[in-house]
């Protein structure tokens, strides 16, 4: 760190290199050059002439601004200055004090913090649409907003939140702490790893500019055939959410290669951190589920610019063929949402109970069963829309013997706390409260998984319940619960525990008010995505709304918690405030430039908590030492 | 090692068994008897029977597992905090073996029970249980009456439902339908994706343009009933629901003989209607 300030350039040199600023600039003037060639390609074409909207000049300026904000942050340098004959490298800007969060940095820590800002930054514009969608349906007709209006939010509060909650906890907890959890200095593909960060940005700005264009009808499922039908902002939900597949894929494949190349000698597959193997298991359906979203994304860009028809049924297509695509890459997406919460919540409750994780290998096969059983579900999300009904048992059966895997985390949970010495610390609270919130999740998730129950939950707000309890109550519960347990080494500051208690209790128990009365709201008929509703169902729908606003109000304390802790307070963390055995502990807070001088040797599992004289997880300083002992 | 079904730590589990049976034992026959009969979608159709049968039959099953990780949690919780300020290990349990494979067990049999009586459900009698089958209902499940069905055709487009009664020739924006009559819903779409929900009747079927997709019910009871749609489908979606009547079948035909005389200027100088809206319809949905 003293060495990167002492090296640092004057301060205007910093500003006019290859950072953020350029990015925006050399966006702004790809979005230009685009546009330009969209308009005289676009000129010639029946379809965009005669309907004053231009879909070529659209995606065309998006995708350009893309990569002109990637060009200016200097991802073309290295491989053209490779080009040119330069030799290889895997550092860029390591050193350099704050400027290295503005810019294209190879630095695994660097990288999860600037996740953490965007995704918590994107998080809250998601949230405030939440706000506003909630204000809308205090009353059961229009008020607030146009229909077409409470239609864009919606859908901006679903994508925004499926692309940020995608990325929630591999960003920022991932890309910090897993090559430090394994023992190594980096991640295999650094430059990828900036990539996969600098994208989310541009998606959530390419989403954000929906609103300029019109707005988008579809929800974040954007079904066609209405995404093919919609105006000029649809093209925005499509690139975007291309855009973040990207990142997806790249996140999963570079998890995936550190993993299985980088571990430290002695980090076998049994002490690999229960954490470890969530962020594998949710690579694996990230490089594999993610790349379906692009292209199909791409299908509908090409449907809606070009003119082909995959979608359209009166030109040939299916739109079935949009909904298979769509959920194939769709249920993966929601255990990519759950894997990380499980990992994570193992994780902090063998800290806090000073136990080991009950059922290490159990765990395990929880995850990675969760993650291969999610590829033969898809087809519940289609259970009355026409599908072949012979497949309809398949589904059902597929979707319920996911249930077993989970259990296996749940007994683990159990097994944990039998016997423990229970810490009540700020993290601990948001693990337990995981393993309510996913229980009630997971039992309505029953419901929508038997075929004549989804029959009439299907589509309603018993659905948008379902799935609110399972990645809110059980992703988002998680991430705030390893947030709080590894700020302190992220920042080397420590959260406000006070604040983090009102927060937490605060956000419980409004969760709960919120989304438990929805499962009535859908058994009773409302259905999703609607903002006007039977009047019977104003008394739900008020006490749900007035509940969110306390959502909001908890996220306000913990954003003011972040603000006053980090900036104000900056109370300094110890090394290792929780007592707790991962190697991460073994490091200072926050974590060195190269994570360990030399690669550690890794001699036990990170859970033996109670286990007399077990020695600490890593030897630190050079393999050589171990040796001996061993 | 100590293990959890080891002979020095029965007395805690065995009350956390006790409590679990009490509090099921109490719970299930409330939720049987007393919430069962007043579920969503009710009684008004026979496939809105068979859902609130069903929605009866999952709560159940819900509140043992429920009932048994809450109690367990409950007790460990406040059994099991840790009170000083010292920092102390707890004993380094490891997963049992016998509790593994119990686990296991218990939750494979659930899951298998739910996933075979949810597909036995959609077999004979059950009427495919109100959902859209497609163009192509499963064989085994088509009602034994399915050929004296009222055929109605429900087309969906931005933003309204238009019902067709190709047995009697005409089109309305009303859905009448007659009560102990087996009804055979094909609906279809044509422009985006809707979805066909006739809420107290039990009957929830995608608007899909090209595609026909069948699905039964048969109204038990006069009555109304409500009609949204459940899919997304542009600005006015929110506004896409009419209300439906079931009313006697002698009433029926008098309202459909009205309604023909009503529409036969129009309808005379059609062809007449098919018993779907695409006359080949698709064999497969997708």
């Amino acid at each position: 760190m003293s060495i990167g300030v002492l090296n640092a350039r004057p301060a205007w040199r910093e500003v006019v290199g290859f950072n953020f600023a350029t990015g925006i600039v050399l966006g702004v003037a790809g979005y230009f050059i685009g546009n330009a060639i969209g308009q005289a390609v676009g000129a010639n074409i029946h379809a965009m002439t005669s309907t004053d909207q231009n879909d070529i000049a659209i995606v065309l300026g998006y995708l350009l601004g893309v990569v002109g904000f990637l060009a200016g942050l200097g991802f073309l340098n290295y491989p053209i200055s490779r080009l040119l004959g330069a030799p290889p490298s895997l550092q860029e800007h390591e050193e350099g004090g704050a400027w290295r969060y503005f810019r294209l940095c190879t630095d695994h820590k660097v990288v999860g913090i600037q996740y953490l800002v965007g995704v918590l930054f994107f998080f809250f514009i998601g949230g405030l649409n939440a706000m506003f969608i909630r204000t809308e349906l205090l009353f059961p007709t229009e008020h607030f907003w146009d229909p077409d209006h409470y239609l864009t939010l919606v859908g901006l509060h679903g994508t925004m939140m499926m692309m940020m909650t995608s990325a929630m906890v591999l960003g920022p907890l991932g890309n910090y702490l897993l090559p430090i959890m394994i023992g190594a200095q980096r991640m295999a593909f650094p430059r990828l790893e900036s990539l996969s960060f600098w994208l989310v940005p541009a998606a959530g700005v390419v989403l954000l500019s929906a609103i300029g264009l019109d707005g988008f009808p579809s929800g974040w499922t954007g079904y066609a055939s209405l995404s093919v039908q919609a105006k000029a902002g649809m093209d925005a939900y499509l690139v975007a959410f291309a855009l973040i597949g990207v990142a997806m894929t790249l996140v999963g494949l570079n998890m995936l290669a550190t993993t299985f190349t980088m571990r430290a000698p002695g980090m076998t597959w049994t002490r690999l951190p229960i954490f470890a193997w969530a962020v594998i298991s949710t690579g694996l359906l990230m490089l594999l589920a993610a790349p379906v979203l692009v292209v199909t994304m791409a299908l509908v860009l090409m449907d809606r610019t070009v003119q082909t028809s995959f979608f359209l049924s009166s030109a040939g297509g299916s739109v079935y063929l949009y909904e298979n695509l769509f959920w194939f890459f769709g249920h993966p997406e929601v255990y990519i949402l759950a894997l990380p919460g499980f990992g994570i919540v193992l994780e902090l409750l063998a800290v806090f109970c000073r136990k080991p994780v009950w059922g290490y290998r159990l765990s395990v096969a929880g995850m990675v069963g969760v993650a291969l059983v999610s590829f033969f579900v898809w087809q519940h999300h289609l259970f009355v829309s026409g599908i072949d009904a012979h497949l309809r048992p398949f589904y059902m059966l597929t979707t319920e013997l996911i249930s077993i895997p989970t259990g296996f985390v749940f007994l683990n949970g159990m097994g944990t706390l039998w016997r423990a010495k229970i810490r009540y610390t700020v993290p601990m609270l948001f693990a337990l409260a995981f393993f309510f919130n996913f229980l009630i999740g997971g039992l309505s998730g029953i419901f929508n998984s038997d075929v004549p129950s989804d029959v009439s939950t299907h589509g309603s707000f018993f659905v948008m319940a379902h799935f609110h309890y399972t990645i809110m109550g059980g992703l988002v519960f998680a991430f705030f619960g390893g947030l709080y347990y590894w700020f302190p080494k992220m920042t080397g500051v420590v959260l406000n525990e006070r604040l983090g208690k009102i927060h937490f209790w605060l956000f419980f128990i409004s969760f709960n008010f919120t989304f438990f009365p929805l499962f009535a709201a859908g058994f009773l008929g409302q259905p999703r995505r609607v903002s006007t509703y039977a009047s019977a169902l104003q008394g739900i729908n008020d006490f749900v709304s007035i509940s969110a606003y306390f959502i909001g109000i908890s996220m306000v304390v913990f954003a003011i918690n972040v603000v006053y802790s980090w900036v104000v307070a900056r109370q300094r963390a110890a090394e290792n405030p929780w007592q707790a055995r991962g190697i991460e502990w073994q490091l200072p807070s926050p974590v060195p430039v190269r994570n360990f001088e030399r690669i550690p040797e890794v001699v036990a599992s990170p859970y033996e908590y109670g286990v007399p004289d077990a020695p600490p997880v890593a030897v630190l300083h050079g393999p050589a030492v171990a040796a001996a002992g061993e | 090692m100590i293990s959890i079904f080891g002979r020095r730590v029965p007395g805690e589990l065995f009350k956390i068994f006790i409590a679990w049976a009490v509090v099921s034992a109490i719970a299930i026959p409330v939720v049987w008897f007393l919430l069962g009969p007043h579920l969503p979608p009710g009684t008004m159709s026979s496939s809105a029977a068979d859902q609130q049968f069903d929605n009866t039959v999952l709560v159940v099953c819900a509140i043992p597992v429920a009932a048994f990780l809450v109690i367990y949690f409950t007790y460990c919780l406040v059994r099991f905090r840790h009170r000083g300020s010292t920092l102390e290990d707890g004993p380094p349990l490891k997963g049992d073996g016998r509790v593994i494979v119990a686990w296991i067990a218990a939750t494979s049999a659930i899951v298998l029970f739910l996933a075979g009586w949810g597909s036995w459900e959609l077999f004979p009698g059950e009427h495919g249980a109100g959902g859209g089958q497609g163009p192509d209902p499963l064989q085994i499940a088509m009602p034994a009456n399915a050929a004296s069905a009222l055929q109605v055709q429900v087309i969906g487009q931005q933003w309204q439902w238009t019902y067709r009664y190709p047995q009697y020739g005409f089109e309305s924006d009303q859905l009448v339908l007659p009560q102990g009559q087996l009804v055979e819903f094909h609906v279809t779409s044509l422009d985006v994706v809707h979805s066909f929900w006739a809420i107290q009747l039990g009957v929830k079927a995608d608007a899909v343009p090209g595609s026909d997709n069948v699905a039964f019910t048969q109204p038990n009871r006069v009555g109304s009933f409500q009609v949204r749609c459940a899919e997304l489908c542009g600005i006015w979606h929110g506004h896409m629901f009419t209300e439906g009547r079931v009313v006697t079948e002698s009433d029926f035909q008098s309202w459909a003989q009205q309604q023909k005389q009503r529409l036969a200027p129009a309808s005379s100088s059609l062809p007449p209607y098919a018993p779907s809206y695409y006359p080949e319809p698709l064999t497969r949905g997708g």
